[in-house]
């Protein structure tokens, strides 16, 4: 037979075996790190056309979320307030300040201030706020503590899996129902009130769908 | 034909009274053909300067295959709508096409796992090809179920691969049986035939190597891996070639049951009949021989193969497909019984509807094709006829398309509410990527018996009358003896 490999051809099988194995670990693990929105979501922090601070109007003033985002508890969808909302306060406090231009020129025009959106949804995913806060389930859960921040940062990675782990287990994440817009509250699970929690669950009858079509719709 | 009598010289006396039945075996390599004509033969194909038909195949089949190229490109940049199915119809020619073309695929797999099992020698003449007809088919049956998810790059969603969406695949749903079933057929094909190529690929090494194509000889030799055709090598490609026929014996049955479980294990009248698994392999080993014949008589007769796949081959070839297509037809007549039968009128409505209502220009095409075209092989004198033989295995081919779409379409487009009812006509960009299919499996075929040996050369010889050393060569004029009984 022809002679036309050298001996240590003999190895190469297992070498390209383990190279391959390598390689496909290091892309699986690079990939499994770096492509999913616990890295690439999570600490999204954009600057606003206004710096408007979550901290100072929640633990200064004292407003309730609902305030500014006045239909979480109604709509699917979590508005954003119009600049009219501002303006109830900033027509007469810091009614000068040029750090409130954008705020002043939106409710003069009538064309909204081009905040930022951090927290987004995919078009093929179905989300409806109302159902979620009206069921026990605090804005802190997906959004984090806002109400200590200076700047909105993406604090979850809201991914599927995200979701899912709740769903599969609601009643670790309820709340007190008068808890679910004080975002220092505790969940009854972490107060030590799993009872109390099975009850809600099953009086308010807290079903997380985990079929595709609950939010694939 | 080369038939012998066994000698009956050294028998007890008792036979010559009884005068027992001669009972002949075919000789499976004619005109007593030495080892070198086959080695030469089938390397020919390879050395040869390439013929000028196999360049213009090459190109038509190129030119076919970008219809498939064309309609999945459009498919992806555009979205699944391109494809013309809507309710009630959700799976048509996609589905149709998937079932088809990898229900061919069956035949490579019979003849290189249970006729191995069974010691069928004569299998060793058409088993490289057949199985290489199973890879390209799986190929091609692929593109459908992969293409119809709509968005591919999330076709991995398929295999259970740790994701970060936590989900896992519905292991309760056949489609993800099927997964399985095809992927491990796929897998298990490719090793058989890869295994079943080493000695050959040393050959062709060895004669590159003489002749001074340095490249090529690099090449086959790389991928014989090292071949050197000692015993330990014999003895462990005996093994092994074994325990795949065993692994591979299974799935020639398991792969089309679950196929076909796809359609049985809905509730939808039509297909919810436990006939389906047994009458879906038998199918699929009646269209895979039909697509060996389509293949494999004009290779006979392009190349002068004639003493390799001789008579008795394409005998051996014709009756399977008469058996299975045989048996396909009792399916088709005992599902109409068991819809009377059984008094369920949804089941009744659902054949005669298929027989009669707005497909039965397919169904009656299926039945012509299917259970009519098969019968002409109880006929020596048909099955003698090569061209004629080729001609009723495109029948086959065509019939057994029609089968799965008659299944598929009419059972859809028919269901429980008459106000869901519609009538389902595929789309041009269908018509176009099924049509490319055929390129592609021609531009794979083709680049095979180019590039491979057409036939396992060691395994050839070991059935030629010269490798049965016992043999009394007594039948003069022939020089063939009976049927070789060595290895």
């Amino acid at each position: 037979m022809s002679n036309i490999f050298p001996k240590s051809a003999n190895k190469l099988p297992l070498q390209i075996i383990i190279y391959l194995g390598v390689l496909v670990g290091i892309a699986t693990a690079g990939v499994t790190y770096y492509m999913t929105p616990k890295y690439t979501r999570v600490g999204y922090a954009p600057i606003q056309p206004v710096p408007f601070s979550h901290a100072k109007h929640v633990q200064e003033v004292g407003l309730d979320c609902r305030y500014c985002h006045s239909n979480v508890d109604k709509s699917g969808h979590s508005n954003v307030p119009t600049a009219q909302t501002c303006m109830n306060c900033h027509s007469v406090v810091k009614s000068t300040s040029p750090l409130l231009a954008p705020v002043r020129e939106s409710y003069e025009k009538g064309t909204p201030v081009p905040w930022v959106w951090i927290h987004t949804t995919p078009d093929y995913a179905y989300f409806n706020h109302s159902i979620h806060v009206n069921r026990g389930i605090s804005c802190v859960e997906c959004h984090g503590k806002v109400n200590e921040m200076d700047t909105v940062r993406h604090v979850q990675p809201l991914s599927m899996a995200f979701c899912i782990e709740c769903h599969r287990n609601p009643e670790s994440r309820l709340r007190d129902p008068k808890d679910v817009f004080n975002l220092d509250s505790k969940t009854l699970a972490e107060q030590g009130r799993h009872q109390e929690a099975q009850e809600y669950l099953h009086n308010w009858k807290v079903k997380a769908p985990e079929s595709c079509s609950g939010c694939h719709r | 034909m080369a038939h012998t009598v066994e000698s009956a010289a050294g028998a007890p006396a008792i036979l010559r009274e009884v005068k027992p039945a001669v009972l002949p075996r075919a000789v499976l390599v004619e005109n007593n053909r030495s080892f070198s004509w086959i080695t030469n033969k089938i390397c020919g194909i390879i050395e040869d300067k390439t013929p000028t038909w196999w360049w213009v195949c090459f190109v038509v089949a190129l030119f076919i295959a970008s219809f498939t190229v064309g309609g999945i490109t459009y498919l992806i940049f555009t979205g699944v709508g391109v494809w013309g199915h809507a309710n009630p119809v959700n799976w048509a020619w996609d589905i149709v096409n998937f079932v088809f073309w990898i229900g061919i695929g069956h035949a490579g797999t019979l003849i290189s796992a249970i006729l191995c099992l069974l010691r069928q020698k004569w299998r060793t003449s058409i088993n490289r090809a057949a199985e290489a007809m199973t890879i390209f088919a799986v190929v091609c049956a692929a593109i459908f179920p992969v293409f119809h998810v709509g968005r591919v790059w999330y076709a991995w969603y398929l295999f259970p691969i740790p994701n970060s969406n936590i989900i896992w695949q519905n292991f309760r749903s056949p489609l993800e049986w099927d997964v399985f079933a095809v992927s491990t057929y796929g897998t298990v094909s490719v090793l058989f035939w890869y295994i079943g190529l080493l000695p050959d690929l040393a050959v062709l090494r060895d004669r590159f190597y003489n002749a001074g194509n340095k490249f090529r000889s690099f090449l086959y030799g790389f991928f014989a891996m090292g071949w050197r055709g000692s015993n330990r090598h014999w003895s462990n490609y005996e093994m092994a070639y074994l325990i795949l026929a065993g692994i591979s014996t299974p799935l020639v049955l398991s792969v089309h049951t679950i196929v076909s479980f796809d359609f049985a294990v809905s509730l939808l009248p039509g297909w919810h009949t436990t006939i389906f698994p047994p009458y879906f392999v038998a199918g699929a080993i009646f269209s895979g021989f039909g697509m060996v014949l389509t293949l494999m008589l004009p290779l006979r007769a392009i190349y002068g193969l004639q003493d390799l796949i001789t008579q008795y081959h394409i005998d051996c070839m014709c009756k399977i497909t008469l058996a299975t297509g045989t048996i396909v037809g009792y399916a088709y007549g005992m599902e109409f019984f068991i819809a009377w039968y059984s008094a369920n009128p949804y089941e009744g409505f659902a054949f005669i509807n298929r027989a009669f209502g707005h497909y039965a220009w397919a169904y009656w095409i299926m039945i012509s094709c299917n259970v009519i075209t098969p019968q002409f092989f109880w006929f020596k004198k048909v099955r003698e006829n090569t061209t004629f033989v080729w001609v009723l295995s495109i029948f086959v081919n065509v019939g057994m398309w029609f089968e799965r779409f008659v299944i598929i379409v009419t059972s859809l487009a028919r269901d429980f509410l008459p106000s869901s009812w519609g009538y389902y006509s595929p789309s041009i960009v269908e018509i176009f990527t099924f049509f490319g299919t055929f390129g592609v499996f021609s531009v794979l075929f083709l680049l095979f018996i180019r590039f491979l040996p057409v036939m396992p050369m060691a395994e050839l010889k070991a059935v030629t009358p010269q490798a049965d050393v016992h043999a009394h060569d007594d039948s003069a004029g022939h020089g063939a003896a009976k049927v070789p009984q060595a290895h």
